[in-house]
């Protein structure tokens, strides 16, 4: 035993933010922007917090399934940018959409949310859980260098949302992580502890793209084969690849040494930036919501992120 | 070798149909940005069976091919 995809919710706040805009406020334009990342704009948060994003997300997820909050069993979130250290994301959510299940965040960068799906299905597998709500919240605008026009033109806000119920149809699954804390590294506020004496270095994400790019396109090349095979699938049998969104030239470097469709890789990240572990999430969400999507429907999610971890795999729809 | 093997695959990603590739030849000229220059070197180590370090920068295909002579000896 473990789950189904029962219904899925998605959320970005109103406010978005183009490359003009960007080209503003730092050195870039909106050619440069997109011509290395594929993104043209992002919705940054302006008053919403991380919950408030999550919340949103997780009722479009419970009215696409007719799930009520209190028939969940369990709520996990997968985050590295909750507005509150305690109580967590999900248990925000729990007290919001009004549910009474235990609730816990799970912190795995961008491969954050396909690290909690697997979470879930040994959940489900234990027969400790019949209705699960699984969420990708960030808001990463609170975690950039506003002057660095490395990043702050990728990096962006939002959340995903999926409900599960029991089923068979998480077909394989493979998670890896690197311990890396160079490539990528995000360091937290340092505190205000009169005793520490470590000084404190900018809570902003640090990343080596060049580093990234070449980790990422091997990683998603390796990983989705590897998945599929498990799986006992060929990649003639994907109906989708929903790649995590952090850079358009990612997606389609994979997509290039792929026996797979360049359009069945699915991508978002010209309207949505990169959302960390919201952007797989929203993806899928959009592919349900546009009907894109039919039962028996084969579905690899790939992701990569700080850590360095990945994490895929793959999913039967059965919408 | 190298040198032929660094012209066919930057061929393969430069924007340009019917580059004439020499020593001097910039990347900037052959419309070569950064993350396809990483995907060149991806693919000199894959098929040359070595290993390069990302975060050198080269002007132009002379001094990739140097960099990369020297890691195949």
């Amino acid at each position: 035993m473990n789950f189904q995809i029962l219904g899925t919710g998605s959320y970005a706040p109103e406010h978005i933010v183009t490359n003009d805009d960007l080209s503003k406020m730092v050195d870039t334009s909106d050619e440069w922007i997109a011509e290395r990342t594929g993104i043209r704009q992002r919705h940054i948060s302006v008053n919403e917090t991380t919950h408030d994003m999550a919340y949103q997300a997780a009722m479009r997820a419970l009215d696409d399934t007719g799930v009520k909050p209190e028939e969940l069993d369990m709520i996990l979130c997968a985050t590295i940018s909750s507005d509150l250290a305690s109580p967590n994301v999900a248990i925000m959510v729990q007290k919001m959409i009004g549910a009474t299940c235990p609730a816990m965040d799970i912190s795995a960068a961008c491969s954050g949310f396909v690290y909690t799906l697997d979470v879930a299905a040994g959940y489900f597998a234990r027969g400790k859980a019949k209705k699960m709500l699984v969420l990708g919240a960030e808001r990463l605008s609170k975690m950039l260098d506003w002057e660095d026009r490395a990043t702050c033109v990728i990096f962006a806000d939002g959340a995903g949302a999926v409900v599960l119920g029991e089923g068979e149809s998480y077909l394989s699954s493979k998670l890896t992580a690197k311990g890396d804390d160079d490539v990528i590294k995000i360091p937290y506020y340092v505190g205000l502890s009169p005793f520490f004496t470590i000084p404190g270095e900018k809570p902003c994400i640090n990343m080596k793209g060049r580093e990234v790019f070449k980790f990422a396109v091997n990683a998603m090349y390796n990983d989705v084969q590897e998945v599929l095979e498990q799986s006992g699938l060929t990649q003639k049998d994907v109906s989708y690849v929903i790649p995590h969104q952090a850079n358009l030239r990612i997606i389609d470097a994979v997509a290039r040494r792929m026996d797979i469709a360049p359009e069945k890789f699915y991508h978002n990240i010209e309207r949505f930036g990169n959302t960390s572990s919201a952007s797989i999430p929203i993806a899928l969400d959009e592919l349900n919501k546009a009907g894109k999507l039919k039962a028996g429907d084969y579905i690899v999610l790939s992701a990569f992120g700080g850590g360095l971890t990945t994490g895929a795999c793959v999913v039967r729809w059965t919408k | 070798m190298v040198y032929e093997k660094v012209v066919e695959v930057l061929k393969q990603h430069s924007s340009l149909d019917g580059l004439e590739v020499t020593r001097e030849t910039t990347f900037k000229d052959a419309g070569i940005d950064s993350l396809d220059f990483v995907e060149i070197l991806m693919e000199l180590e894959e098929s040359l069976g070595i290993e390069l370090e990302l975060e050198e920068n080269f002007e132009n295909v002379g001094e990739l091919v140097d960099f990369v002579s020297a890691k195949v000896k």
